[in-house]
């Protein structure tokens, strides 16, 4: 390979010295001990989270049973004789959220067609910035706006609404989280490949049967995993059920009326004054322990869908 | 380059009394205001196959994609001239002519495979739907011809409802023509078909093209002369959005006309 001649020729140019590779090793490690470090502080954050909700939450389990906790239909714990049933919590979130996907599954889908598929640019630029307004609107703006302005709107044709029900923050909720699904889901749409429309135009597919047959299906992960975060948003706002869905804790069933929520629940408890370690302090960290458990099983489940319905092009 | 006026061109064909499927006349072709084709003229001969080629650039994509108003997908494009499709006597490239309304006669296989993320069934069938075809026993049994006519049933026929996204490059590629070939087009264009397979899966594809000539009317593209040689029965040569050359393809490579031709096909550029 290197012939007679070369070996006898002044230094290469292009020849590598030993202290040239040793300070590239170097400057590889330290690169990668910062990296390191980044990544380990947001584990390290995220689990001493976890930490303090599973401890404080221990002290709760310790004197209240996980099947009452589970199965009563109660919320009392500031009351002389306290019950500790989290479902009516669960229930008022639920509804809610509900709601809001109601909204914002429809409007997020077809938002998200229109601007990915048949928006012209000039268009899709003018609304994405109006879109970004709406996710910087602070939430309390959001919850007063529920409750002095949808709420009285609404009770003029629907009858039984209450000034506190679960209705109109879950359709607030709903335009809240908008925003954030169609700009996860638009953006899974435009990153399926354009040859894939081109096959679909080909073989003489309309834009709409093209956004539908092929798109969406192609984009289907992403779309599912911006539902699904949503719903995370979504069963994890607080102000708006703080301010505009009562604070009544109770078994949610008709959405006309006012239910307390787990994040409204937070508020209301944290803001009275209470003895540390006492049971209503220890339902905080209760409450919050259920909000975090009710959000990862979404989170795994958008982790899951992804993987499974992944499309490798 | 042709002498009728009337739609049935064949006087100056090299050989005669041949049906026209189509006829490029005066085809100019504009990306915005930079222009891609240069009135550009071309007879597409029924039920044979006419080999697009010339250089990288020269614009042999870019006349493919006038046949099914592809281009009509991107603000901007403009066409001037004419392209008619017999015996319906349409001019694809009209004003008010409806580009869906083309693509529903003309099918195309692109360069990259580019199967939906659907079953492999569901590929071949989507042609079919979106034609209103909904008979569960009709769109099997053309779903089933398809892909024999592609020569990929026996590969797939066991695992149909599987993601087409789990075969092999050649056999996506296959399973594009089996889905273009399913709504029986008139007219079918290859893009460079086989430039991102193996020698193998290629071999397959030639073979293939030259069995779907006895009953589709095929223009296809290709960089490789070689190629050209094998599977077409007529030969045209492009060069800077210019027709330099159309000609049977056995006369085209034994004794081309002009001399662009000559240096390409003996290798001096390109
Ligand atoms: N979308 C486009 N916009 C502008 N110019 C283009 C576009 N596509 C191709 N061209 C130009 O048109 C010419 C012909 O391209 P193309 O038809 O793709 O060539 P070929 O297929 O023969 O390699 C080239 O000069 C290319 O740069
Ligand atoms: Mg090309």
């Amino acid at each position: 390979m290197v012939s007679q001649s070369h070996a006898t020729a002044a230094a290469d140019p292009f020849e590598v010295s030993e202290a040239f590779l040793k300070r590239r090793r170097l400057v590889d490690l330290t690169m990668r001990c910062i990296l390191f470090l980044a990544a380990s502080l947001s584990i390290l954050v995220t689990a001493g989270i976890v930490y303090v909700l599973v401890s404080e939450a221990a002290h709760f389990f310790a004197q209240v049973s996980i099947v009452d906790f589970l199965t009563d239909t109660q919320w009392t714990p500031v009351f002389q004789e306290k019950h500790f049933g989290i479902m009516t919590l669960v229930s008022g979130t639920l509804m809610t959220s509900a709601i809001a996907l109601i909204v914002a599954v429809p409007a997020g889908t077809i938002l998200s067609i229109y601007l990915s598929e048949f928006a012209q640019p000039q268009v899709r630029e003018a609304i994405k910035p109006i879109l970004e307004l709406i996710s910087g609107v602070p939430t309390v703006a959001f919850g007063y706006f529920a409750l002095l302005f949808v709420t009285p709107l609404f009770q003029t044709f629907i009858p039984g609404l209450s000034g506190f029900n679960l209705l109109v923050p879950g359709i607030v909720i709903g335009i809240m989280i908008l925003p954030f699904i169609v700009s996860v889901s638009e953006d899974a749409m435009r990153a399926v490949p354009n040859s894939l429309r081109e096959g679909a135009y080909a073989l003489g597919f309309t834009r709409l049967q093209t956004s539908v047959r092929v798109v969406i299906p192609g984009a289907f992960s992403g779309i599912t995993a911006a539902y699904i975060l949503g719903m995370s948003r979504a069963v994890g706002e607080t102000m708006v059920v703080a301010i505009a869905a009562g604070q009544q804790a109770k078994i949610a069933v008709n959405p006309l009326e006012g239910a307390a929520t787990i994040t409204a629940y937070i508020v209301q408890i944290s803001l009275g004054d209470l003895p540390h370690g006492s049971i209503a302090y220890l339902t905080i960290f209760a409450a919050g322990l259920t909000l975090f458990v009710i959000t990862f099983l979404f989170n795994i489940l958008a982790f899951w869908l992804r993987r499974k319905y992944r499309e490798v092009y | 380059m042709h002498g009728s006026v009337d739609g049935v061109a064949q006087a100056d064909l090299a050989h005669n009394a041949a049906q026209l499927r189509a006829e490029v006349k005066k085809l100019s072709f504009y990306y915005g205001t930079s222009q891609a084709l240069k009135s550009v003229d071309l007879p597409i001969v029924d039920r044979q196959v006419t080999a697009l080629i010339g250089a990288s650039g020269c614009g042999k994509s870019t006349l493919l994609r006038c046949f099914n108003r592809m281009h009509d997908l991107y603000v901007g494009n403009r066409y001037e001239g004419s392209i008619t499709l017999y015996p319906e006597n349409l001019d694809i490239v009209g004003p008010g002519v409806d580009p869906m309304l083309v693509r529903l006669r003309i099918g195309m296989v692109f360069q990259k495979p580019n199967p939906f993320p659907k079953s492999i069934f569901d590929n071949v069938a989507s042609g079919l739907y979106i034609r209103g075809v909904k008979t569960r026993a009709i769109v099997e049994q053309r779903v089933e011809q398809s892909l024999r006519q592609a020569a990929l049933w026996e590969e797939v026929k066991d695992r149909l409802h599987q993601s087409a996204y789990g075969l092999s490059g050649g056999q996506q590629q296959r399973l594009c023509i089996a889905r273009a070939l399913a709504p029986n087009p008139g007219l079918i264009l290859f893009d460079e078909p086989t430039s991102a397979l193996d020698p193998i899966a290629t071999a397959k594809i030639e073979e293939l093209v030259d069995q779907l000539r006895l009953n589709y009317t095929i223009v296809i593209v290709t960089h490789n002369m070689q190629q050209a040689g094998r599977i077409s029965n007529f030969t045209a040569f492009m060069h800077l959005g210019q027709m330099l050359e159309y000609a049977p393809t056995k006369q085209f490579f034994t004794a081309p006309e002009h001399p662009k031709t000559q240096e390409y096909i003996t290798g001096r550029f390109g």
